[in-house]
């Protein structure tokens, strides 16, 4: 049995939240504990080798591993007050802050800190997630899953596949098999639009000449030792199969990009509040979730498609986290955001009771909308904020800054088709 | 010589990718005669007439080391390249092995595939 450590911040996970966190708490006048359960920080940006990443934050773009490596060598240079565990996994959290881990060097440990960061990230949704039925043969991978395979370990999962769902992780891959010499032979989104960026299906689909059907999905899989076929089919506007439209396609490898899900199994256990609707805690806009002195940030808040933001939202996390563990509290959550309209949910879902400048509402709409408007108001009828946006697309998080001075009560987050 | 395409036949339909609106673009004329509809705004036209007068992309792959605690290092193209060029600079890229260690920024292949632009690693690799 290993002693108590103690600290003024640990962190959940060193991927691009936990690593920015990390910095932004230690700068803060923190001593940080950082675990990772990987060999290496960096989380999933390690395998996604595409560039396009640190346009906002940076001013260039980067690859993956380039934008994390920023961040990790900014750690690495506060090693005095930010101590990296890597091949440790967080057990549990209990509703005290306490954290169990466990590592190969140190067996077990108990963690008390003055503050805790969530940053676990999110995991992908498989297929006994979506149901499919068929046969189990070897060959059904998700993209993430695919991406670590060819990205890090250096092998081809298949040659002839179909990628269902256009998620940009999908699209990246579709452009990865066909530049290692795969056939894509296409890409089946079961909505009339992508939650991909367009530029990855300019990019990434057209460029190659993938065919990208919308309305589409995969009704079975077929093959015994290893995938033959799949069945397509199309779908209806209630998204069910229209009978007759089936297409047998035959391919070795079907990839899923169906979606990503915030890791929240910890958060659970702490009896912290969610949101059904982004899969992650209930936050304030210093990202305080309902158990007091415990942050969230990252994709285990809410999935971002860039990792610009998720840097911005950690630092926000990671310099409230440090003045929670000095001064012991932080104002409580007094008012409520409310997502209405073509809105789906915005994140921070509460307003404290002493908010400080600017807010950024980050939120995202449940269905094309073009063109739209966004009005942010008080509940009792104010408008803060209005505007008019060529198009919105439930792919893109869209984003609003509002004064918090003007604030009077709780705030609606209005989108509308105009 | 198989990979230069003729005005003629170049592609004249684009999606403009540069906001999230995708403004179908159409490009018209030839030489400094090019005419950009469809766009609803000035951006859009500055990328259909690079689109179809020079499209250019940067390469992102991989590349085998040896003597590392990894089997790959991740590499880009400093620089953008001319689409066409990309057969070529992926095969140039799989015929290549490093030796550890590599550093972020080291340069792999100083002018890849005959672009004039050099591959570069993107992650590093410790020697074990
Ligand atoms: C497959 C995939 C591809 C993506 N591609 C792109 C892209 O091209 N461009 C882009 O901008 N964004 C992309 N994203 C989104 C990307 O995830 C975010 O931009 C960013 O990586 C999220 O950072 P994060 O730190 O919140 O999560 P992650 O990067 O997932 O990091 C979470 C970290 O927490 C660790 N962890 C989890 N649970 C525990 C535990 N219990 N104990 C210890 N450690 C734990 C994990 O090992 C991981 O290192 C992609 C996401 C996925 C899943
Ligand atoms: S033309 Fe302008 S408005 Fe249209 S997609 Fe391009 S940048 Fe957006």
């Amino acid at each position: 049995m290993t002693g108590v450590r103690v600290t003024d911040v640990a962190i959940i996970g060193a991927g691009p939240a936990g690593l920015a966190a990390a910095i932004t708490a230690a700068d803060n006048g923190a001593n940080v504990l950082l675990l990772e359960r990987d060999s290496h920080p960096g989380g999933i940006l390690r395998q996604c080798i595409h560039n396009g990443f640190g346009l906002h934050y940076f001013g260039e773009e980067l690859t993956g591993p380039e934008y994390a490596a920023r961040f990790a060598d900014e750690a690495a240079k506060r090693a005095g007050r930010v101590t990296l565990m890597t091949d440790t996994m967080a057990l549990s959290l209990s509703g005290d802050r306490t954290i169990t881990a466990v590592n190969p060097h140190d067996g077990p440990l108990t963690i008390k800190p003055g503050a805790v960061v969530l940053a676990m990230g999110c995991r992908e949704r498989t297929r006994g997630a979506l149901g499919i039925p068929g046969t189990r043969p070897a060959g059904v991978y998700t993209a993430g899953a695919a991406q670590r395979l060819v990205n890090l370990d250096g092998y081809l999962p298949g040659r002839r596949a179909v990628i269902l769902g256009s998620g940009d992780i999908g699209l990246i891959m579709a452009r990865r098999l066909t530049w290692e010499g795969a056939k894509v032979l296409m890409v089946c989104e079961l909505m009339n639009y992508s939650s991909g960026l367009n530029r990855n299906i300019s990019q990434c689909l057209r460029d190659y000449g993938i065919p990208l059907h919308f309305n589409t999905t995969v009704s079975r899989v077929h093959g015994a030792e290893r995938v033959e076929a799949v069945t397509i089919v199309s779908v209806d506007d209630k998204r069910q199969a229209i009978p007759g439209s089936e297409r047998l396609v035959e391919c070795d490898t079907l990839l899923l990009s169906v979606g990503l899900l915030p890791e929240n199994e910890l958060t659970r256990m702490a009896g912290i509040e969610l949101d059904p609707a982004t899969g992650g805690a209930v936050v304030d806009e210093r990202r305080q979730t309902s158990l007091p002195g415990v942050f969230a940030c990252g994709n285990v808040l809410q999935v971002h498609d860039l990792a610009d933001h998720v840097s911005r939202e950690a630092e926000t996390a990671g310099r409230y986290a440090a003045r929670f563990a000095a001064a012991g509290s932080l104002p409580a959550p007094a008012l409520r955001v409310r997502a209405e309209g073509f809105t789906r949910y915005v994140v921070p879902q509460r307003i404290s009771a002493k908010p400080e400048g600017l807010i950024d509402l980050y939120y995202r709409v449940s269905d094309a909308v073009k063109p739209a408007r966004l009005v942010v108001k008080s509940s009792d009828g104010g408008t803060i904020l209005s505007r008019r946006k060529q198009a919105m697309t439930p792919g893109e998080m869209e984003r609003a800054s509002i004064d918090s001075a003007k604030l009077s009560g709780d705030t609606v987050v209005l989108t509308e088709a105009i | 010589m198989d990979d230069i395409i003729t005005m003629a036949e170049r592609p004249r339909e684009f999606i403009c990718i540069v906001c999230p609106v995708g403004c179908p673009l159409k490009v018209d004329g030839d030489g400094d005669n090019i005419v950009v509809t469809g766009n609803a705004c000035p951006r859009g036209d500055a990328y259909g007439r690079q689109e179809f007068l020079r499209p250019t992309r940067v390469v992102t792959s991989s590349v085998s080391v040896l003597g590392a605690d990894s089997p790959l290092v991740s590499v880009k193209t400093k620089g953008d390249i001319d689409k066409a060029r990309i057969p070529a600079a992926l095969a140039e890229i799989r015929a290549l092995t490093v030796r550890a260690p590599v550093g972020i920024g080291q340069i792999i292949a100083p002018d890849l595939a005959g672009t004039g632009v050099p591959l570069v690693a993107t992650s590093a690799a410790a020697r074990v």
